[in-house]
């Protein structure tokens, strides 16, 4: 039986890095290059258009790194790393990679990493990629939020955004008269921006502290925050306390 | 051997000390013995020198029973002993003198009022003697506490020496397995290149290891190992990265510390170029102002990006070699604009005493 083909992207900002990748895969028949990109804009794109089964994916890219990339991906698909930097190892385990090659890499370990991204590929192992880059995200605050909008990519830095809205299973951003949706929960985003930063001003609210003008009286038990800007943003009782202690 | 006995000047420095001891001794011929002062100070200063060179034997027992390792009631058996023993000595030796003095008429008398062998006289040399190896004790106290000052100034000294050759010669690995990845891929696709890339990637780790051994190297060397870092940077990134090196006439020769400019072109590509999706620019300017070398690294950054960790790393080692180098004489800043960021050196023109 003739083995089922590979349809691959490479994703590297290197040309030679590429280059030397198409070589080495030249001597593997099964898998096809489809598509080669220089950014992670593009391979964000190029994945959601050509849907291929592997991606070879470079870690340190501009504007987009290799993890990052993963996040942004809406369908799953078997992802072997290359890198010069052998510190990204354990990360590239927890969003359960094919493999991580280290630059660089030879006929033998390349050869390696195939067999097993066959077995995935063959075996039809879904796993939920994005969701799994996500978890592995470094600790600590984070510092842009990354926004698909079909297969183009935003960066929105958190300093920013004015305050996210929650809607349905959305939740929406707001900076600068701009808006910007994605899919994710209100209370997942909390955790991941600075507290310091953003507070929980109403069940359906996060704001930007910096952007708050003045909290006035609206109803009974009932309180507003008027923005810099002039928006009216309600607070509930205990997104009152929270905005107090921090203020 | 004795310290005083190595140097002519010490000894006679010493010896001088003693005469007015043996004034002393001659003073207490006269009142006790009612001689004449001049028979007493024939009789007296002699006797002191005498004492003299019997006390520095107290020198070698001193170092054989160092203060801190001995039990007081053996070091203070083996001194008085001592003490008794080279008073005895002493006394005999100006027991001889006093023979040889007598036979002329003028001392006879003197020397026979004087009763040379006497119990006061005994333990005046005795208490002399225990004196003098107090004094050894200070000056061996002193002497140690001198040695530790000294091997502490040059453990300093070593571990300055260290640490200034781990700053010096920092070539980040990764960039050597991005450039093996290179030459990799150029060995089928260009290997004219490849052989080029493998010339430069050793002239470069070459330097490096010189960096280690050779503190400042002229100007225009340094330089020249910039450039080859960048001709290898320049095959990776390609049109992306843009390099432009000035160096004022004039100044190529003036020494500056080796690979100081390494970590500042290396940041530039690491925080700078690789994050550009288009690429940028990476400037380097050296030019004179009065008696100061002034080094300007410029590069583009980019402003979505935010600073990494680790990015400060580099210019901390620059920071701090300066300052281990040239102490106030030299300055580094940065700074960072949107979409530029510039590090800029001021080094003292004469740094040849510089490290």
């Amino acid at each position: 039986m003739e083995p089922e083909r590979i349809r691959a992207i490479l994703v590297d900002d290197e040309e030679l890095a590429r280059t030397v990748l198409r070589e080495l895969l030249a001597a593997h028949a099964d898998v096809d290059i489809v598509c080669e990109c220089a950014n992670g804009f593009e391979a964000v794109k190029m994945v959601s258009e050509l849907a291929p089964d592997l991606v070879f994916l470079d870690v340190q890219m501009p504007k987009l790194n290799g993890f990052e990339v993963l996040e942004l991906l809406d369908r799953d698909v078997a992802v072997i790393f290359t890198t010069a930097y052998d510190t990204y190892a354990l990360q590239a385990f927890e969003v359960h990679a094919v493999d991580y090659l280290l630059k660089p890499f030879g006929d033998d370990r390349l050869a390696a990493a195939l067999v097993e991204a066959r077995r995935r590929i063959q075996g039809r192992e879904k796993l939920p990629v994005a969701a799994l880059a996500a978890a592995a995200r470094p600790h600590g605050a984070l510092e842009r939020i990354l926004i698909r909008d079909g297969t183009r990519v935003h960066i929105l830095p958190t300093g920013n955004v004015d305050y996210v809205e929650a809607q349905d299973d959305y939740i929406l951003f707001h900076a600068g008269g701009k808006q910007h949706i994605k899919l994710d929960t209100l209370s997942s985003l909390e955790t991941q921006l600075d507290p310091q930063r953003f507070v929980r001003i109403h069940r359906s609210y996060l704001l930007n502290i910096e952007r708050l003008a003045r909290v006035e009286p609206y109803a009974k038990d009932s309180r507003i925050a008027i923005l810099h800007d002039g928006t009216k943003l309600p607070v509930s009782r205990s997104g009152y306390a929270r905005l107090s202690a921090l203020l | 051997m004795h310290p005083i006995l190595a140097k002519p000047r010490l000894l006679a420095l010493y010896l001088g000390g003693w005469l007015p001891l043996g004034g002393l001794l001659a003073a207490a011929f006269v009142q006790q013995a009612s001689i004449p002062w001049g028979e007493a100070l024939v009789i007296g200063l002699p006797l002191s020198l005498i004492h003299a060179s019997v006390s520095l034997a107290s020198w070698y027992l001193c170092k054989a029973l160092p203060l801190h390792r001995q039990q007081m009631v053996r070091l203070a058996v083996a001194h008085v002993g001592a003490a008794a023993a080279s008073s005895a000595l002493w006394l005999a030796l100006g027991r001889l003198w006093a023979a040889l003095l007598a036979p002329r008429p003028t001392f006879a008398d003197s020397v026979a009022a004087i009763q040379l062998p006497s119990p006061v006289l005994f333990f005046a040399g005795m208490l002399v003697f225990l004196f003098a190896a107090a004094v050894h004790y200070l000056i061996l106290a002193f002497e140690a506490s001198r040695e530790t000052e000294r091997v502490g100034f040059e453990l300093q000294v070593l571990a300055r020496d260290a640490e200034l050759r781990a700053l010096r010669s920092q070539v980040d690995p990764h960039f050597l397995f991005n450039s093996l990845n290179s030459i990799s891929a150029l060995v089928t696709a260009d290997p004219k290149q490849a052989r080029q890339m493998c010339v430069l990637l050793s002239d470069l780790l070459r330097s490096s290891l010189r960096a280690g051994t050779e503190a400042m190297i002229p100007l225009a060397d340094e330089m020249a190992l910039v450039r080859q870092y960048l001709a290898i940077e320049s095959l990776r990134f390609g049109d992306r990265l843009q390099s432009e090196i000035q160096i004022e006439p004039g100044i190529e020769m003036s020494p500056v510390p080796t690979l100081l400019l390494q970590p500042l072109v290396e940041n530039s590509i690491t925080h700078g170029i690789s994050h550009l999706v288009e690429g940028g620019f990476v400037r380097l300017d050296a030019k004179r102002n009065g008696v100061a070398l002034v080094l300007v690294v410029e590069n583009s950054i980019d402003a979505e990006t935010p600073r990494q960790a680790g990015s400060g790393t580099g210019l901390e080692n620059v920071r701090k070699r300066l300052q281990l180098s040239f102490g106030g004489r030299a300055g580094f800043r940065t700074e960072e604009s949107g979409e530029r960021f510039r590090a800029e050196i001021t080094l003292p023109l004469d740094a040849s005493h510089g490290a």
